[in-house]
C-alpha cells in the first residue's frame, strides 16, 4: 500500500471538500473491506482516504412517511439488527445473510456494497477494469471467464456487479443520494449502476466529489412479496455465482406487477424483463415460476466457461418467486 | 527391568486414552510464538521482488534506488542477469528495512527488466502442451492387458482428472534470522528442524558468508502448518540469514500470501484415459491407462495406477507435462490422492456398469489388494455398518423427487507411516522431575503430547510429570516430520531413552528395596516390587536415591533402532461418504463421512481423531473447491489469495465419524504414522457418492456447480 | 505486491481508477516485454503529491484537516490500556499490534480480509484487523486475545478449544477464539447450526471445525451456567 494522507470529517461537507476531481486524489474510506485490499494490490493508490465513519449524518435507519432510510454508513450487521423494518423485506434481508461472514457484516457498509468494484480476477490481477493485455485485447473471451457476465458482455465490460444488496435494492425500487460540491442529487440505485463504455468510465455513475450520503427504501415497496435466492457454492464468505430478487404485487395468487433483478451475471444488476412481462397477470405457482425463470435466460450470451450460470438464473428466478408466496 | 515392548492394553494408563494436546493452553490463549510472531530488538522486515511472468529472461537488474530508500538495511539477489525466471512468483530480489512498509516500498524501487519467453501454464494433456513440453516417462505392462480385455465381459471407459492444488499453510513460509557472533539462530517455519545445516551452510557459503553448520541453531517450537511443503529452509530461508548479516540487525522474512500461493505449495494435477474390465460376476481382469499431470517446470514422478488393486492385465503409461508454475511439493500422501481419485472413480464406474453395488465389488476383488486384503475387507465392512450402507445405498441415480439428490462412496486407500530415525533424550532428575528431548517438531499434529504420554506411561507417571521439549537443535536430531514418519519415530526413541533411563534408576533403587531390579516396576508415581505393591517407595523418594548426578538416557527411534519393535508400517483405510446434490444448481454438500482407518497402536486417541477428522475436511474441500486457477494468455495465476483460492469453512463440513481398528491384530504391530493416509480417500469417495446420487460421473474435481451442471447437461462448460 | 502495477499497461487501465498512478504509467503500445519491475521515485512522487493535495485543503475546512501520510501520533485502547504509537495512517491495526505493540496473537495469513486468522474485537464486534486501519481504531475500545484472560488462566471459550481439540497447528486459533468470544457475548445460548453460521468468517486449513462446533457448545454452557462472562 502507498501512503496517503487520512482525513477524519465529522460533516458530509467537510468531507466532499477533502475529495478531488479526480479518482486518485482521494477516496471515501468506510468498512475498508474492499478499498484496502485494492490499495494493498496497488490496484488503486489514492494520495488520500477520507474516512466517513465519524460522519454522523452517514449513519442511523430510519423508518419515515417516505420508506426506510439507511444511512451509507451503516454496517451490514447495523442494518440486520433492525429486524422489524427487515421483515418486510425479506428480500434484503436474505442478501445481508448472503454475506456470511459475521467480521464482513460488522464491517462493510451498505454504501461501501454497492459501491465495491466487481472481484474480476483480471482486474484484480491488474489488468484493469476492462481486463486487456498490453495489445488492448480483452482478456476475457479467451480465457477463465466462469464468474464473468452472461449478459451484456459483448465488450468492453465483462465482469459482474459484485454487490450483494443492489440486486435486492433495485427490485424494491431503492434510490440513492448522492452529495457532492454541487449539492445533492438523487438517484434510483439501478441508475447508479453502469457499464463502462471505454477506460475512462467507472461501473458506478458517481463522481470523484461525491459521497453516497443515503439509501432510501419507497414505503411503498413494504407492500410487495420479496424474495431474493442465491445460489452458492459454499457457505462460508463467498460471492454467489448467480443472485435473483424479486418484488411482487400480488392479488389473490394473481400477479399485478413483478420487479425481478439478477445479480453476478452482468456489469450491472440485471434486470430480467421478460420473466417480468411473462408473470404479469398470471397466477404465480411453480409451472409460472418455471416458466419465468426460463423467460430470464433470454438475451444471455454466455461466454466459454460460464453456461451454467444461464441455469442458475433459471433457478435462481424459480426459487426465489416460490419464497416471495411461500 | 522395565520391559522395551508396548504394555498390553490392561496395563496402558496413558497410551490409546483420548488426552487433550499439552501445548493446547499455549495456542487457544494466542502466547504460542510462532516464527511469524517473533520481533527480536532491532528486528528488520524483508519483503521480496518476485517475476510477474511465468518465463522469461532477467536483462538488467537496479537495486540502486531501493538501497538508498529510507529505512533500508540490507538487499539481497536470488539470481542474475542473464538467468531465467521459470514461474510466476519466482524469487528475485529481497530488501530489509526498518519497518514492514518501508520494506515494501524499498522492494518496489528495485528495477528488474525482462525478456519473455515462451510458457506454457494451462494444465493441459500432452497431445496440447507442444514439442517439449512433456515427458513421456513410463509405459509399463503386467500380464497380457489385451488378452485381459478379450476376457473382460463389461468394460468401463472414462476420463478422470484433479487439479493442481497448493498447500497454503496459514503460516506463510519463512523465518526470522539473528546472528550472534559466527553463530545464527533461525526461527523457522519447519517441518524438520534438524535437517537444516547443510542448506544453511551452503546457501550462506554461495552468498560468499563462511558459515559451518555446527554453528546453526533452529528454533520452531510451534509452527502454522507445513503439509509437506516446509522441509526445506528454501531460498527465501537462506536470504533472511544473508540480509541478518548484511544489515547486523535480526530480520524477518515470511511470504506473503501471493507468492505463498504462487511457489511455495503444489500439488501436481493428475489425468487419466481409463479402460477397465472385468468379468460378469465382477472379477477385474484388466486395465489400460493414460496419465498425464504437472508439477512445474522440472515434473514430478510417475505415479502407477491402478492404486491398490492390483489387477491382473494392465498396461499403463504417464507423462509429465512441464508447465511454468510453482514446483511441486510433497502435498500430504504424495500422488496418492490421485492415484485413488483415478482409480476408485474408474472402478466405481466400472461397478455401476455392471450393475454391482460397489462394496460388492470391492469385496469380490479385495484379494487383488494383496497382503492387507483381511484388513481392508474388515475397514469396508465397518464403514459400511457405521453409514448405513446396505440401508441407504441405491442403484446410480437417486429417483426420489425434488431437486436434492443423495448418495454414498467409497474408497480405500493405504500408505506406508514407520516412524522416522531419530534421537530422544530422557533425563531424571534427583527431585524428580523429569525432561523428554527431542529436536522434533509440532506440525499441529501433537508432537509434544504423544511424546509425553510414552514417557509417562514408560515411567509410571502423570503426564504432568514430564516435561517435554522439542522444536530446537539444542535437542538430540529427529527425522523430518514427512511420509506419516513421526509419531512412530518420536515414540519409539522416546520409549527406548525412557525405558533406560528407568532401567538406571531401578538399579540405584532396588537395594533399598531389598530386591533386585528386574523385579521392579514404574507404576502409579512409585517404584515398586512387581506383584508386591506395598512394597513402594514414590517416584520422588526413589529419585532422591540417584544422588546428585541426573539420569540421562538417550535413545534412537526409527526402524534402525532398538525401538524398531515398537513400530511398523504399512496401513489401510476406508472411507464412505454420503452426499447430497442439489440437481438443479450444481451444488455439492458433503452431508456425511466415516473413516476407518488402521494406523497400529493409537498413542492419543484425542488427536489421532483429530488427524482423521482434519484429513476428511481437507479432503473435502479438494473434491469440492480447492484449484490453482491459470491463464494462459498472461501466464498468471488468477487466485493467488483465500478469497478464490477456496477452501471450505466451517458450514461446509458435514458430519464425520472415525473409527480406528484396534484389535490385537492391528495394535500389535505397533505404532504407525497416521496423518498421511485419511487424507487418500476424500475425493475418491465423494466422486464416487455423487455419481451415486446424480447417476452420471462428475469427471473433474473439484466438483463445482459449473462442472456438476456440465455433467448432468444442465449448461456449464462446452 | 512490487509485481502488480506494470501490469496496467492496458490502454484503459490508468485514466479514471488512478491505478498505479500516473508516474507508473507506460505509454500505451509500450510491450510488457520491455518493462521494468517496481519502477522508481513512486513512493517519493506520491508523498510530493499529497502534500501539496493536503495544502490546498486544510485552509478551507477548519476541523477537517488531513493527516500524514507520514507517521503520525496514535493511541488505541487495547484491552483497556491506553497505548501510544507513531504510525503511518497506512499501517494497519493488525501491523500496528503485531510489528509495533508485539501483540501476536492476531495472526497475518491472507492480509485481505478473506480469512478471519486476524480477528479482534472492536467495540464488542469481530472485524479482520488487517482491514482495519490503526489511525482508524482509535476511540474504539479493541480487545485482543492477549487480554482475553488474566495471565496463566484461560478463558472458557480458550478452554473449550483445549478440551476438544479444537486446533492443531493453531496458528488460526486465536482469530476463531475471538470469534467465538464476540458471538457468544451477544449470543450465550447458540445451537449448533448458529454455531456453524457465526464462523463463517473464519477459515482453518488443518481442517479442526469438528471440534470447533463441539468447543463453542461446550464453552457457551459453561460461561451461561457461571452466570457471566469473562
Amino acid at each position: 500500500m502507498r501512503p496517503f494522507e487520512y482525513g477524519n470529517p465529522s460533516t458530509v461537507a467537510q468531507a466532499v471538500a477533502l475529495l478531488g476531481p479526480q479518482w486518485d486524489e482521494a477516496a471515501v474510506l468506510a468498512g475498508g473491506t474492499d478499498l484496502l485490499s485494492l490499495m494493498k494490490d496497488y490496484i488503486v493508490s489514492p494520495k488520500r482516504l477520507v474516512n466517513i465513519k465519524n460522519i454522523r449524518a452517514l449513519g442511523g435507519v430510519r423508518e419515515e412517511k417516505a420508506g426506510l432510510r439507511i444511512g451509507a454508513a451503516v454496517t451490514l450487521e447495523e442494518l440486520y439488527e433492525h429486524p422489524g423494518p427487515l421483515g418486510r423485506y425479506p428480500a434484503l434481508r436474505t442478501a445481508i445473510e448472503g454475506v456470511s461472514s459475521p467480521q464482513m457484516r460488522g464491517m462493510g457498509t451498505v454504501g461501501g456494497d454497492l459501491l465495491q468494484r466487481p472481484r474480476c480476477w483480471y482486474f484484480r490481477n491488474g489488468f484493469g477494469l476492462l481486463a486487456r493485455n498490453a495489445k488492448g485485447q480483452p482478456l476475457v473471451p479467451g480465457g477463465d471467464n466462469r464468474y464473468h457476465a452472461i449478459f451484456a458482455n459483448s465488450g468492453p465490460a465483462y465482469f459482474v456487479c459484485p454487490s450483494s444488496l443492489a440486486p435486492a435494492l433495485v427490485t424494491l425500487g431503492a434510490s440513492v443520494r448522492l452529495e457532492g460540491p454541487k449539492g445533492a442529487r438523487e438517484l434510483p440505485v439501478a441508475q447508479l449502476f453502469q457499464i463502462p463504455k471505454d477506460a475512462n468510465e467507472r461501473e458506478h455513475a458517481i463522481a470523484p466529489q461525491e459521497i453516497l450520503a443515503e439509501i432510501l427504501i419507497p414505503a411503498s415497496a413494504a407492500s410487495t412479496r420479496n424474495a431474493t435466492y442465491e445460489v452458492r457454492e459454499r457457505q462460508f464468505m463467498d460471492w454467489p455465482l448467480a443472485t435473483a430478487s424479486v418484488a411482487l404485487r400480488l392479488e389473490g395468487r394473481e400477479v399485478r406487477q413483478a420487479q425481478i433483478v439478477l445479480g453476478e451475471v452482468a456489469p450491472t444488476p440485471w434486470r430480467a424483463e421478460a420473466a417480468e412481462r411473462e408473470l404479469a397477470g398470471k397466477t404465480l405457482d411453480e409451472a409460472a415460476a418455471a416458466r419465468a425463470g426460463e423467460a430470464a435466460t433470454q438475451g444471455a450470451h454466455p461466454l466459454s466457461r460460464n453456461g451454467y450460470k444461464v441455469q442458475l438464473v433459471r433457478v435462481a428466478v424459480q426459487r426465489a418467486l416460490l419464497a416471495a408466496i411461500a | 527391568m522395565a520391559d522395551l515392548q508396548w504394555p498390553p492394553a490392561a496395563n496402558r494408563h496413558l497410551i490409546g486414552k483420548s488426552i487433550s494436546r499439552i501445548d493446547g493452553p499455549w495456542k487457544s490463549s494466542g502466547t504460542a510464538k510462532y516464527s511469524y510472531d517473533m520481533n527480536p530488538p532491532g528486528l528488520l522486515y524483508a519483503k521480496m521482488v518476485t517475476s510477474p511472468y511465468a518465463h522469461a529472461k532477467i536483462t538488467a537488474i537496479d537495486t540502486s534506488a531501493a538501497e538508498h530508500a529510507p529505512g533500508v538495511h540490507a538487499v539481497h539477489l536470488f539470481t542474475a542477469v542473464g538467468k531465467e525466471v521459470t514461474c510466476e512468483g519466482q524469487e528475485v530480489a529481497a530488501v530489509a528495512a526498518d519497518t514492514e512498509e518501508q520494506a515494501e516500498d524499498a522492494a518496489r524501487l528495485v528495477r528488474v527488466e525482462y525478456d519473455e519467453l515462451p510458457y506454457l501454464v494451462a494444465d493441459t494433456d500432452p497431445t496440447h502442451a507442444g514439442a517439449g513440453n512433456f515427458r513421456q516417462n513410463s509405459e509399463e505392462t503386467q500380464g497380457n492387458p489385451t488378452q485381459g480385455f478379450q476376457q473382460a465381459e463389461v468394460v468401463s471407459e472414462g476420463e478422470y482428472g484433479l487439479p493442481v492444488i497448493t498447500h497454503c499453510c496459514m503460516e506463510s513460509h519463512g523465518s526470522v534470522a539473528q546472528w550472534d557472533g559466527d553463530k545464527l539462530n533461525v526461527w523457522l517455519s519447519t517441518q524438520n528442524v534438524s535437517g537444516q545445516g547443510g542448506e544453511y551452510a551452503q546457501g550462506l557459503s554461495n552468498a560468499g558468508i563462511n558459515f559451518s553448520a555446527s554453528n546453526l541453531h533452529v528454533d520452531c517450537q510451534v509452527m502454522g502448518g507445513g503439509f509437506g511443503s516446509k522441509f526445506s529452509a528454501d531460498t527465501w530461508g537462506v536470504a533472511a540469514a544473508v540480509l541478518a548479516k548484511k544489515a547486523g540487525r535480526p530480520v524477518k522474512l515470511m511470504l506473503d500470501r501471493n507468492v505463498e500461493l504462487l511457489v511455495a505449495g503444489c500439488r501436481p494435477s493428475m489425468h487419466g484415459k481409463i479402460r477397465v474390465g472385468a468379468k460378469r460376476d465382477g472379477t477385474l481382469v484388466a486395465w489400460e491407462s493414460q496419465s498425464w499431470g504437472t508439477g512445474g517446470v522440472r515434473g514430478f514422478g510417475v505415479p502407477p495406477i491402478p492404486y491398490i488393486f492390483d489387477i491382473p492385465n494392465y498396461s499403463r503409461t504417464h507423462a509429465n507435462v512441464l508447465t511454468n508454475i510453482g514446483a511441486a511439493r510433497a502435498w500430504r500422501a504424495p500422488n496418492h490422492p490421485q492415484m485413488c481419485y483415478l482409480t476408485m472413480t474408474a472402478l466405481e464406474d466400472l461397478a455401476a456398469k455392471l450393475g454391482m453395488d460397489p462394496l460388492d465389488f470391492f469385496l469380490k476383488n479385495i484379494a487383488l489388494t494383496g497382503e492387507r486384503a483381511d484388513y481392508y475387507k474388515q475397514e469396508l465392512q465397518q464403514a459400511a455398518e457405521m453409514i448405513g450402507w446396505k440401508q441407504k445405498w441405491h442403484p446410480r441415480g437417486d429417483k426420489t423427487p425434488g431437486s436434492i439428490k443423495r448418495g454414498l462412496g467409497l474408497s480405500i486407500h493405504t500408505w506406508g507411516g514407520a516412524g522416522h530415525q531419530g534421537f530422544c533424550r530422557t533425563t531424571i532428575h534427583p527431585d524428580g522431575s523429569v525432561e523428554v528431548a527431542t529436536g522434533s517438531q509440532d506440525l499441529g499434529t501433537g508432537t509434544r503430547t504423544v511424546i509425553g504420554i510414552v514417557a509417562a506411561e514408560t515411567l509410571g507417571l502423570p503426564l504432568e510429570g514430564v516435561q517435554v521439549e522439542i522444536g530446537d537443535t539444542k535437542y538430540p536430531p529427529d527425522g523430518a516430520s514427512g511420509g506419516s514418519s513421526t509419531v512412530g519415530g518420536v515414540t519409539s526413541s522416546t520409549r527406548v531413552a525412557a525405558t533406560d533411563a528407568l532401567n538406571q534408576l531401578l538399579a540405584k533403587v532396588a537395594p533399598s528395596l531389598g530386591t533386585t531390579p528386574d523385579k521392579l516396576e514404574a507404576a502409579q508415581g512409585q517404584i515398586r516390587v512387581i506383584g508386591d505393591p506395598s512394597k513402594a517407595i514414590s517416584w520422588k523418594q526413589a529419585c532422591a536415591k540417584m544422588g546428585a548426578t541426573p539420569i540421562v538416557a538417550q535413545g534412537q527411534g526409527g526402524s534402525r533402532g532398538p525401538g524398531r519393535a515398537l513400530i511398523s508400517a504399512g496401513v489401510g483405510g476406508a472411507q464412505m461418504a454420503e452426499v447430497s446434490v442439489d440437481v438443479d444448481t450444481g451444488v455439492v454438500r458433503m452431508e456425511k463421512m466415516v473413516a476407518v482407518q488402521d494406523c497400529g497402536l493409537v498413542i492419543d486417541s484425542k488427536t489421532a481423531e483429530s488427524q482423521v477428522f482434519g484429513a476428511c475436511i481437507m479432503g473435502t474441500c479438494y473434491a469440492l473447491h480447492e484449484e490453482k486457477i491459470m491463464d494462459q494468455q498472461t501466464g498468471t495465476c488468477l487466485n493467488p489469495n483465500m478469497e478464490f483460492y477456496k477452501l471450505g469453512g466451517i458450514d461446509d463440513i458435514g458430519d464425520i465419524v472415525v473409527h480406528f481398528m484396534t484389535d490385537p491384530m492391528y495394535e500389535n504391530r505397533g505404532v504407525i504414522g497416521l496423518g498421511e493416509p485419511p487424507v487418500v480417500s476424500p475425493g475418491a469417495a465423494i466422486s464416487n457418492a455423487v455419481a451415486n446420487a446424480i447417476g452420471v460421473r462428475v469427471p473433474e474435481l473439484p466438483m463445482t456447480p459449473d462442472r456438476v451442471l456440465a455433467a448432468l447437461g444442465k449448461g456449464g462448460q462446452a | 505486491m512490487p509485481d502488480q502495477d506494470e501490469r496496467h499497461d492496458s490502454p484503459e487501465s490508468e485514466g479514471s481508477d488512478g491505478e498505479a498512478g500516473s508516474d507508473q504509467k507506460p505509454s500505451k503500445g509500450f510491450s510488457r516485454r520491455q518493462f521494468i519491475k517496481g519502477t522508481g521515485l513512486a513512493v517519493s512522487a506520491s508523498v510530493f503529491a499529497t502534500e501539496g493535495l493536503l495544502k490546498a485543503a486544510a485552509p478551507d475546512q477548519a476541523g477537517a484537516g488531513v493527516e500524514g501520510p507520514g507517521a503520525v501520533k496514535v493511541q488505541l485502547r487495547i484491552n483497556g490500556q491506553l497505548r501510544q504509537l507513531q504510525v503511518e495512517p497506512r499501517v494497519t491495526l493488525l501491523d500496528a499490534l503485531r510489528n509495533r505493540l508485539d501483540m501476536t496473537g492476531a495472526k497475518k495469513v491472507c492480509d485481505r480480509a478473506s480469512c478471519g486468522a486476524c480477528t479482534v474485537i472492536l467495540d464488542g464486534r469481530p472485524v479482520y484487523s488487517c482491514t482495519v486501519l490503526a489511525i482508524d481504531a482509535q476511540g474504539k475500545s479493541i480487545e485482543t486475545i492477549e487480554g482475553l484472560a488474566p495471565k496463566g488462566t484461560l478463558h472458557p471459550v480458550s478452554q473449550a478449544f483445549v478440551d476438544n481439540d479444537a486446533q492443531q497447528c493453531g496458528f488460526c486459533t486465536p482469530g476463531f477464539v475471538m470469534a467465538v468470544k464476540a458471538y457468544l457475548d451477544k449470543h450465550p445460548h447458540p445451537t449448533a447450526d448458529e454455531v456453524k453460521a457465526s464462523l463463517n468468517g473464519n477459515l482453518c486449513r488443518c481442517g479442526t471445525y469438528m471440534g470447533v462446533r463441539q468447543a463453542v457448545l461446550e464453552a457457551a454452557t459453561k460461561m451461561t451456567r457461571k452466570g457471566g462472562r469473562a
